[in-house]
């Protein structure tokens, strides 16, 4: 069965995603996850789906004149591996060019791996929220490296363990 | 009345429990209301003491209710004396048609259940409440008052009586995970 990779884009307005799930309905693709938000306006969808052929979605998506798709298949995912120790990344301060770049490389040089990130700008105050997966025992340098970045950005960072309990 | 239950132990149910399988959603036992008890039948007092046994062999497990193993009533099992986050702890106790009386202090906290394997995520609990319950075999009334994470346990185990998950409570869209952690 296919695998696909679909986004939609366009600028917000009421019933945008059933239009796009009715379409994606019509021609046999399950969606499976996805994430759906607006952004400063614009409606950004990011689906996987399962099912049709990536054409098949191409035309059921296509008279969906205002929105900007694209499809893609891609490989199956494999079953998830038990990755590393999840953590959370908050940066805020003024908005400048470049701090999502920075902070995210410095966490990629720690070998940490983003699942999940979101920014936010709020008239001059940009916030970045990052969730990370981080291997065995890299916290503490990654931190203090963050606070480097941090400091030439001129914002402020902080990592802290994303604790979940088991009830 | 509480110290009803700080006196109490799962020996004084007076059988042996057995270990159950855990029900993983979306098996629909855990998302119907769970049938008051009466705390003195058998079934009941077994019940009570499966479900303790059950959650001593599971790893990292704090509490376990009723429909978890299957059984759609208001009984769950709690023991919070390990986890670094307690603070009131009543040791290992069995509730039956527990229902919270009092709730304060809410704040977010990260829950993983041993009913939804994969996932976790970001829900709102009283720091502090007051749950009424009747204990199983004497069905002795308790009015039990507790805090920090006995709370959060508690909470989650009732909702779990009332058919919710905490799937049903997290804080937003962007507050479900998936889980990297295994115990």
């Amino acid at each position: 069965m296919n695998e696909l990779a679909i986004t939609v884009i366009g600028t917000d307005r009421t019933g945008i995603i059933a239009e796009v799930s009715e379409a994606l309905a019509g021609v046999g693709a399950n969606l499976s996850d996805s994430t759906m938000t607006r952004l400063r306006g614009h409606f950004a969808m990011t689906l996987i789906c399962t099912g049709p052929a990536a054409g098949d979605v191409e035309k059921a998506l296509a008279p969906l004149g205002d929105l900007i798709s694209t499809v893609r298949v891609v490989e199956q995912e494999a079953d998830a591996e038990v990755a590393g120790e999840p953590y959370l990344v908050s940066v805020h301060g003024a908005d400048r060019l470049g701090i999502v770049a920075a902070v995210t490389r410095v966490v990629a040089a720690s070998g940490g791996n983003i699942t999940d990130l979101t920014t936010r700008l709020t008239g001059p105050l940009y916030v970045l929220i990052a969730e990370v997966d981080l291997p065995p025992g890299v916290a503490d340098g990654l931190a203090a490296r963050l606070a480097v970045a941090a400091d030439e950005l001129g914002v402020e960072v902080t990592l802290r363990r994303a604790e979940s309990d088991l009830l | 009345m509480s110290d009803v239950l700080a006196d109490w132990k799962p020996d004084l149910l007076g059988v042996d429990g057995k270990v159950l399988p855990v029900v993983t959603a979306p098996a629909g036992v855990l998302s119907g209301v769970g049938a008051e008890v009466d705390p003195q039948d058998p079934e009941v007092v077994q019940l009570a003491a499966d479900l303790v046994a059950t959650m001593r062999v599971s790893p990292g497990c704090v509490g376990l209710a009723a429909p978890q193993v299957g059984v759609g009533v208001q009984v769950f099992a709690v023991d919070v004396t390990q986890h670094p986050k307690t603070a009131t702890s009543h040791g290992t106790f069995v509730l039956c048609n527990a229902r919270v009386v009092e709730a304060s202090r809410w704040r977010l906290g990260r829950e993983g259940c041993m009913s939804v394997p994969d996932l976790t995520g970001d829900v709102k609990r009283a720091g502090r409440v007051v749950v009424e319950a009747v204990l199983p075999g004497t069905g002795e009334a308790v009015l039990l008052t507790t805090d920090a994470f006995e709370a959060r346990a508690l909470q989650h185990e009732i909702d779990h009586c009332a058919g919710k998950l905490f799937l049903d409570r997290v804080a937003g869209a962007h507050a479900v995970y998936q889980r990297k952690v295994y115990l």
